[in-house]
């Protein structure tokens, strides 16, 4: 469909309806993960290696089966063997084997009657270690002489003669680099390290697992995707697939960091080994820091070739990423992300995917492009400062637009990189009087958006209301958006459509809620299911009236005939309808299975200003705007909520947050102490524009919302702070002692 | 006949080449047309890539090429 058919004219769709969760979680009516019971359930606890890299030589739990009330302790003994490449790296990530890779890897696990019992009972486990060489750093860890951690984990894609911790090598790109180079008026080249950091969702994992003796299990869980937690729990513990039912929780979020297991097969083993009781485990913040999957660090060379009128001629880029010692950082990501806004007649992007003994890397939300765009876009912003240029004008010089060849490979379809820039520029936050130590940051970001695999089902009630059955679980408003979808599709009140998030017993497999897919992905399909129903209510009134279907329109929730042709009847109401259905041919549903094509990509760009304390180094966020294209806004308010908080985690990772590592490989700021996320009273109210370039692809035009808000914020953070101290930070996070230092190293003293 | 182009770092594993051209229709029988023609691809591909068609990314084997159609293969992308 072209942008311009799409009918604007709609009753719902853009509307700020109430939301369907708010009732529940503001009254803590709503059930998260930790919040199951079940009668006879045992409390588990993980023993956890002190160490970032030990041989484990004996493990012995005598002393913790010996307390009265514990009922089962598991090891790697316990687990199948044999498995081989993604299942394997899940099993060792949630069990460890031989050896401990990282502080924090879980080397044994208890069950008892209390949870203070079972974690009495772990520390009564006695584990022997060897502890062997280590290495957390990316730069480190790529180095020929550096502990090799995992000797043969390198894939198919790493040439011979790569250091050994290289598991993974990626090369891309086109055009003539040395003649883009040789073009440009000026070609400058910088460093730049972005540090771990965690999704920092307020509610850890947690589980009830149950599993019996005959393979059939149950489990309740937080997560992203309740198949991906039953295909990996299976996987792990040699299961078949559909005798465990995975149901989820409400959600507490997860920004990817709950699309994987940690503690689910434990619970599991848990239980089989108690004689099937049900074993919850729930993890302490520490817990989560030390062992669930934070992203990659990252160290990345880029270089550009800019013209004197901001024309940018190449662009290199080369990333060393780090994901813990499994293959699985966001590696392709980034560099896909580079120069994705920009319109380069030469690129080159190489990549090198590096072990280190940190705990595996989860997904976080546009997986590594953030770290991209704070090594392109402080380049770029670098290079446009040094030229004079204006740096939205830099932007929109070299802008892609549809049709436009991607720095990735294939060309663009419908964008909105030029709408957000130019919202941007006319935006009163651009022209906002800036005081003494102050200064403006402006970064574009990426998101490619995703389908995946997809099953929503819709059925009419009785009563003419509906409900949808969907699997991807809630994480950023997508009950409210695809009910309002329904709701206008079949011209019914939103108030009469309910969303509920269902379990894996109920539907076809789902991928998670992740890759910005849930109001895309499962809102298309919930269209292509309410259509189903109404072409089904249209057959009923047809047949009601005598009448062909296709001679029947469906109009405000009423079948109708389609013209004076087709006979004068008066419309038939959705109530009427569904009240009659069981005389007229049964149930009224509609489903989807498989995989909605049409993804619209996203830009955004973002414009902040800072006040830098020069005598701390404090930077304090002083505006804040997000400008972003959603394709359309199903419901506003979630949609302003979603750029919102991807600025709100992408300041704090500029800013503050980052694993750091002692000098014996023990993470030293395992708590919210000392990993400190933005609070409130650190933001100022982010303002938010919503572009909207419709979605060819989507039957409303929605590209998907969730990710790209956090690719600008670390180099947006990292543009504003050098405009305002002439310092130029290229390492995060920039918290004061570093922002004090660089301004030293500019100003001296 | 569908150029394919592929990421150069796959040029080690055909040959040199970085666009490999093959008979398909659809999206399944240009990766079982890329595997019979350069076997060193096969675990690339059974790791899980991504197709984009005329600059839409698609991962379903079913999904159709038309003559003429721009065609990238891609690795798989995830998200959070």
């Amino acid at each position: 469909m072209a942008k311009d058919e799409m009918n604007p004219a709609f009753k719902l769709i853009g509307t700020r309806v109430l939301r369907p969760d708010g009732l529940d979680k503001v009254t803590g009516r709503a059930r998260y993960g930790a919040d199951f019971a079940a009668p006879g359930m045992l409390f588990g606890a993980a023993v956890r290696s002190p160490h970032a890299h030990a041989r484990i030589k004996r493990i012995d739990a005598t002393r913790a089966l010996a307390l009265d009330g514990v009922k089962a302790v598991v090891t790697r003994a316990d687990f199948p063997t044999g498995l081989t490449g993604e299942d394997w790296n899940l099993q060792e990530n949630c069990m460890a084997g031989d050896v401990a890779l990282y502080d924090g890897h879980a080397v044994a696990a208890v069950a008892a009657t209390s949870a203070l019992l079972a974690q009495d009972a772990a520390k009564l486990i006695e584990v022997e270690y060897e502890p062997l060489p280590h290495v957390t750093d990316v730069d480190d860890a790529i180095k020929p002489d550096a502990p090799a951690i995992r000797p043969g984990a390198a894939d198919h894609s790493v040439p011979d003669g790569m250091p050994p911790n290289v598991v993974r090598y990626f090369e891309f790109g086109h055009g003539d680099l040395d003649a883009g180079f040789a073009e440009a008026d000026i070609v400058r080249a910088q460093t730049y390290r972005t540090e771990a950091t965690h999704q920092g969702y307020i509610e850890p994992q947690a589980c009830v697992g149950q599993l019996g003796a005959d393979g059939k299990g149950e489990m309740w869980v937080t997560t992203q995707g309740q198949w991906y937690v039953r295909w990996m729990c299976a996987a792990v513990l040699g299961l078949e697939t559909a005798q465990l039912r995975v149901t989820p929780s409400e959600i507490g979020g997860g920004f990817g960091g709950k699309t994987t297991v940690f503690i689910e097969p434990l619970s599991l083993a848990l239980s089989r080994k108690a004689g099937g009781k049900p074993v919850k485990l729930v993890m302490s913040r520490s817990d989560v820091l030390r062992a669930t999957g934070p992203t990659a660090s990252a160290s990345m060379d880029v270089k550009i070739g800019m013209k004197a009128d901001g024309t940018m001629t190449a662009g290199r880029a080369e990333f060393r990423m780090q994901g813990g010692a499994f293959p699985g950082s966001p590696l392709n990501e980034a560099l896909e992300c580079a120069f994705a806004a920009y319109k380069l007649p030469a690129v080159e992007h190489i990549g090198h995917e590096v072990l280190a003994n940190r705990p595996k890397a989860a997904a976080y939300r546009a997986p590594g492009a953030p770290m991209a765009a704070f090594a392109v876009e402080s380049l770029v912003d670098e290079i446009a400062r040094e030229l004079g240029l204006d740096p939205i004008a830099v932007r929109l010089k070299n802008a892609v637009r549809e049709g436009d060849r991607s720095s990735y490979g294939p060309r663009y379809k419908s964008i909105g990189l030029v709408e957000t820039l130019e919202a941007a520029k006319a935006h009163a936050n651009y022209a906002a009087p800036l005081g003494p130590n102050q200064g403006r940051g402006v970064a574009t970001g990426y998101w490619f958006n995703h389908n995946g695999d997809t099953s929503v089902s819709m059925a009419i009630a009785e009563d003419g209301t509906a409900q949808v059955s969907v699997g991807t679980p809630d994480i950023g408003g997508s009950r409210a958006s695809l009910g309002l979808m329904v709701a206008e599709t079949l011209g019914i009140p939103y108030e009469h459509v309910r969303v509920n998030v269902v379990e894996t017993g109920a539907l076809g497999i789902n991928e998670p809620s992740h890759g910005s897919r849930a109001t895309f992905a499962s809102g298309k399909a919930a269209v292509i299911a309410t259509e189903q129903a109404i072409a089904e209510m249209c057959r009923r009134a047809a047949a009601e009236w005598g009448i062909e279907p296709e001679a029947v329109d469906w109009v405000e929730g009423a079948a109708q005939p389609a013209g004076p042709n087709a006979g004068k009847f008066p419309p038939m109401k959705i109530a009427e309808i569904a009240g009659q259905m069981s005389s007229t041919g049964g149930p009224i549903a509609g489903h989807y299975e498989g995989l909605p094509e049409g993804v619209g990509a996203s830009f955004g760009t973002h414009v902040v200003d800072v006040e830098v304390d020069p005598e701390t180094g404090r930077t304090t966020i002083l505006r804040y705007l997000v400008v972003q294209d959603a394709g359309r806004a199903i419901h506003p308010a979630y949609v302003e909520g979603q750029f919102q908080g991807g600025a709100a985690q992408g300041i704090g990772w500029a800013l503050n947050e980052a694993y750091i590592y002692g000098e014996d490989g023990r993470l030293q700021n395992a708590g919210f102490l000392d990993y400190r996320i933005p609070v409130a009273c650190d933001l100022p109210m982010i303002d938010t524009v919503i572009v909207e370039v419709p979605n060819p692809g989507h039957p409303y035009g929605v590209r998907g919302v969730g990710e790209t808000g956090i690719t600008p914020p670390l180099p947006a953070v990292a543009n504003a702070i050098a405009a305002a101290t002439g310092a130029r930070l290229r390492r995060l996070p920039m918290n004061p002692p570093a922002v004090l230092a660089a301004i030293k190293a500019v100003r001296g003293g | 006949m569908v150029e394919v182009h592929l990421w150069s770092g796959l040029k080690r594993l055909t040959d040199g080449e970085i666009t490999v051209a093959v008979e398909a229709a659809t999206v399944g029988e240009m990766l079982d047309a890329l595997t019979r023609a350069h076997p060193g691809l096969a675990p690339v591909i059974e790791v899980g890539v991504s197709a984009a068609i005329d600059g839409e990314i698609v991962n379903g084997r079913h999904v159709a090429i038309p003559p003429g159609a721009e065609v990238f293969l891609l690795q798989r992308l995830k998200g959070g």
